[in-house]
């Protein structure tokens, strides 16, 4: 703190201070908020740099850049807030081609009058994700707009990262009798941030599966190189997922009921709200279609990881000209899992 | 889950399946309209009809609350929604039913009017509290089973003073309408609908008990049988059926006796009576207008009927002439035999309200069970 005092400026006060719009004004008040926040809880060498860019080395290879937008209602839940969720999220989609993750970009816009102690909280979580992931936030942008606005913050986060040579992973690669694998239980973030909602509150220990898969993915690459498709099976849950994968492949998907993990409580929940948990958002989970004769290995090398623990094979890719994605009902019968129509549950993420 | 598996068991659903196509005798058909938009979801959602001989055949009946709303209603609720001061709350299955001008309450919410969803009339009465300022309007849909709720709300909006809160009441009667399709001329003179018996209600059962479908047992010659609304419970009451049927009997039957008794919910049915009464008639979508088929509120609490506060006025609209969602709801119809189905007609672009809500049949056969459309894809993934 002694060079901000040296600076004849009074530290923020991030107990009872609030937002205001000097935050974004490019003044002093902003660079104060950069200084005292964002830099000294991402403390990295990019951010002390104090550029408006962040020049980085990049190892030669194919780069992959992804950005994901969060605005999530409430920003904390059980197992996360918007903090962990927007560093997982964008290092997630990044890893779904196989690549190593390796730097983040983030923009604040923020309401005026949200409590500082909410940000400063946020924003250590961001960075505590960021850190545990080994993928620093490099650079930022913060803006803040007028009270009723915004919600409070919402977060974009952009990541880049480099694809090993060999891995060709991507979303039009599903072929007729390739297997799919889900990496673990099913809806349980969606589920987590059901609980906390203002006119339905339910008591519940479920939390969200927010986690950062790339160590996961490294580890399935690893072990089966000839991965066809990785995706993470967020907002629209597993249905929606498979049906783009479905699509971009041009090729028809049939799962069992019977081999889905559904937690219990979760399974409970949905029954109780009217959900169905192939359509509840995961935000620590992936779906990997990959050679049949493949699947085995690769279900091991994802159970001995343990973000993969519950990891099973619940069907395959089938010819189909309507790319339809169809289930073997635990009851016996068999249906449609289409894609969700509407919106089931909104600002999950 | 316990309670709940046991009635989703495949290993019994296979039982059940060989009993009925053993009993389903071959030369005999068999015609049966689930009434509930429950028992077709069901139907839909778990395959049951994979499970059916050929000569078992399900028609889906218009019990799909949302389904049977006219638009003319979904009008009234968009203009209260519009007014400045109003918040209108709905549950979220009305959200996307299509009403003139191209409108729906989601499409009116994105221009301005203030529509909020609730999960139940309790949520609607806090909102009330919280904003003292504003008038909030429940637009109250449903049978049976969510009349009492709305109930409850009428009279403890009353109790409290609750002078902002009213109702836009939109409740109507199972016995009314399975009447009118028993009345019906497809029916009953041209034949072209066989109907041979009734799933009966689950829900909606266990607040009128089972003795109101007697008459219909009686008069028309029609088994029914009451259902729960899992799986289980559709496969039992069908070989309940086709035992009825083979034997040339038609009475009311219960499968659903764990929740549902011949008189139902006594104490709901008073507190319905204390706060509701018939319409002289009501128009149904599919239906038209059914005579003494829905209510409204008493005198009593009048103040909190939002027809009576804002004097609205109901005016009749016709649907989309391509829409086939009428003669759909009436069991003339599969939604195959609509032009517009899967086509103009999709669950992102609903044309008519069978393809909104879960329970419309339309819906339930596109989301779950299209592929069956598709020769070469039915036939792919046979197990």
């Amino acid at each position: 703190m002694s060079r901000v005092r040296s600076g004849y400026v009074r530290p923020i006060d991030f107990k009872h201070g609030r937002v205001d719009m000097t935050h974004g004004s490019g003044g002093r008040a902003m660079a104060q908020l950069i200084e005292e926040l964002f830099l000294s809880e991402f403390d990295n060498e990019w951010l002390r740099a104090g550029n408006d860019s962040a020049r980085i080395a990049m190892p030669a290879g194919r780069l992959v850049v992804a950005t994901d937008s969060h605005v999530v209602s409430p920003l904390f839940f059980p197992g996360g807030d918007i903090g962990s969720l927007a560093v997982h999220g964008t290092i997630n989609d990044v890893a779904m081609s196989g690549a190593a993750p390796l730097y983040l970009a983030a923009t604040f816009v923020l309401e005026e009058g949200f409590p500082l102690a909410d940000l400063k909280r946020i924003v250590a979580s961001m960075a505590a994700a960021s850190h545990a992931a080994g993928v620093p936030v490099v650079t930022g942008d913060t803006k803040v707009v007028e009270q009723g606005k915004g919600d409070g913050v919402f977060i974009t986060t952009t990541g880049i990262g480099v694809v090993p040579e060999g891995i060709d992973i991507a979303g039009d690669r599903a072929r007729p009798g390739d297997a799919i694998l889900v990496s673990g239980t099913l809806g349980d973030h969606g589920v987590a941030i059901m609980s906390l909602r203002e006119n339905l509150s339910f008591e519940t220990t479920i939390e969200s599966d927010s986690a950062a898969l790339h160590g996961l993915v490294a580890a399935m690459v690893g072990a089966v190189p000839a991965i066809h498709c990785l995706r993470d099976p967020t907002r629209g849950g597993l249905a929606t997922t498979l049906n783009e994968l479905a699509r971009q492949s041009g090729c028809g998907m049939v799962i069992r009921e019977r081999d889905l993990p559904v937690k219990r409580e979760v399974a409970a929940a949905c029954e109780f709200l009217g959900l169905d948990p192939l359509y509840v958002a995961n935000e620590g989970k992936l779906v990997a279609v990959a050679p049949a004769a493949d699947a085995q290995r690769l279900l091991a090398a994802m159970r001995d990881h343990p973000l993969g623990r519950y990891a099973a094979i619940v069907g395959e890719a089938i010819e189909d000209p309507m790319h339809f994605v169809q289930m073997e009902t635990s009851f016996g019968g068999r249906r449609n899992v289409d894609w969700l129509t509407g919106e089931q549950l909104p600002r999950i993420c | 889950m316990k309670y709940i598996d046991e009635f989703r068991d495949g290993e019994l659903a296979r039982v059940l399946a060989a009993a009925i196509a053993r009993e389903a005798r071959p030369g005999a058909s068999y015609n049966l309209m689930e009434f509930c938009g429950g028992h077709t979801h069901a139907i839909s959602r778990y395959g049951i009809k994979d499970l059916l001989p050929a000569n078992v055949r399900m028609i889906h009946g218009p019990g799909c609350p949302v389904c049977v709303l006219p638009i003319g209603r979904i009008d009234n609720a968009i203009e209260l929604a519009s007014r400045p001061n109003v918040i209108l709350a709905t549950y979220a299955d009305t959200m996307r039913v299509p009403a003139s001008k191209g409108l729906s309450l989601m499409k009116a919410k994105a221009r301005g009017a203030d529509v909020r969803m609730v999960y139940s009339s309790a949520d609607a009465l806090k909102l009330a509290r919280d904003n003292p300022s504003r008038e909030v309007v429940f637009f109250a849909i449903g049978f049976e089973t969510t009349t009492p709720p709305t109930a409850v709300a009428v009279r403890e909006a009353a109790a409290q003073g609750l002078s902002n809160f009213s109702v836009f009441c939109n409740h109507v009667l199972t016995p009314a309408a399975i009447a009118n399709i028993l009345e019906s001329r497809e029916v009953r003179e041209l034949g072209t609908v066989p109907l041979d018996g009734f799933v009966g209600p689950a829900h909606v059962s266990t607040v009128i008990g089972s003795q109101p479908y007697e008459y219909f047992a009686e008069e028309y010659q029609r088994p029914v049988v009451i259902a729960g609304f899992e799986p289980l419970d559709v496969m039992q009451a069908i070989l309940m059926l086709v035992r009825q049927l083979n034997d040339g009997r038609a009475e009311v039957e219960n499968e659903f006796t764990r929740a549902v008794t011949r008189e139902g919910n006594v104490k709901a049915k008073a507190l319905v009576a204390e706060v509701f009464e018939l319409r002289r008639t009501f128009e149904w979508r599919g239906l038209g207008e059914v005579p003494y088929s829905a209510l409204r509120i008493k005198e009593k609490y009048r103040a909190f009927d939002a027809e009576a506060r804002y004097a609205i006025e109901y005016r009749s609209v016709p649907d989309n002439k391509a829409c086939e969602c009428g003669a759909i709801l009436r069991g003339v119809k599969k939604p195959t035999d609509c032009k517009v189905f899967g086509t103009v007609c999709t669950p992102e672009n609903p044309i008519g309200s069978c393809m909104v809500s879960s329970e419309g049949a339309c819906a339930a056969h596109y989301t779950y069970g299209r592929f069956k459309d598709v020769p070469v894809v039915a036939g792919n993934a046979a197990p």
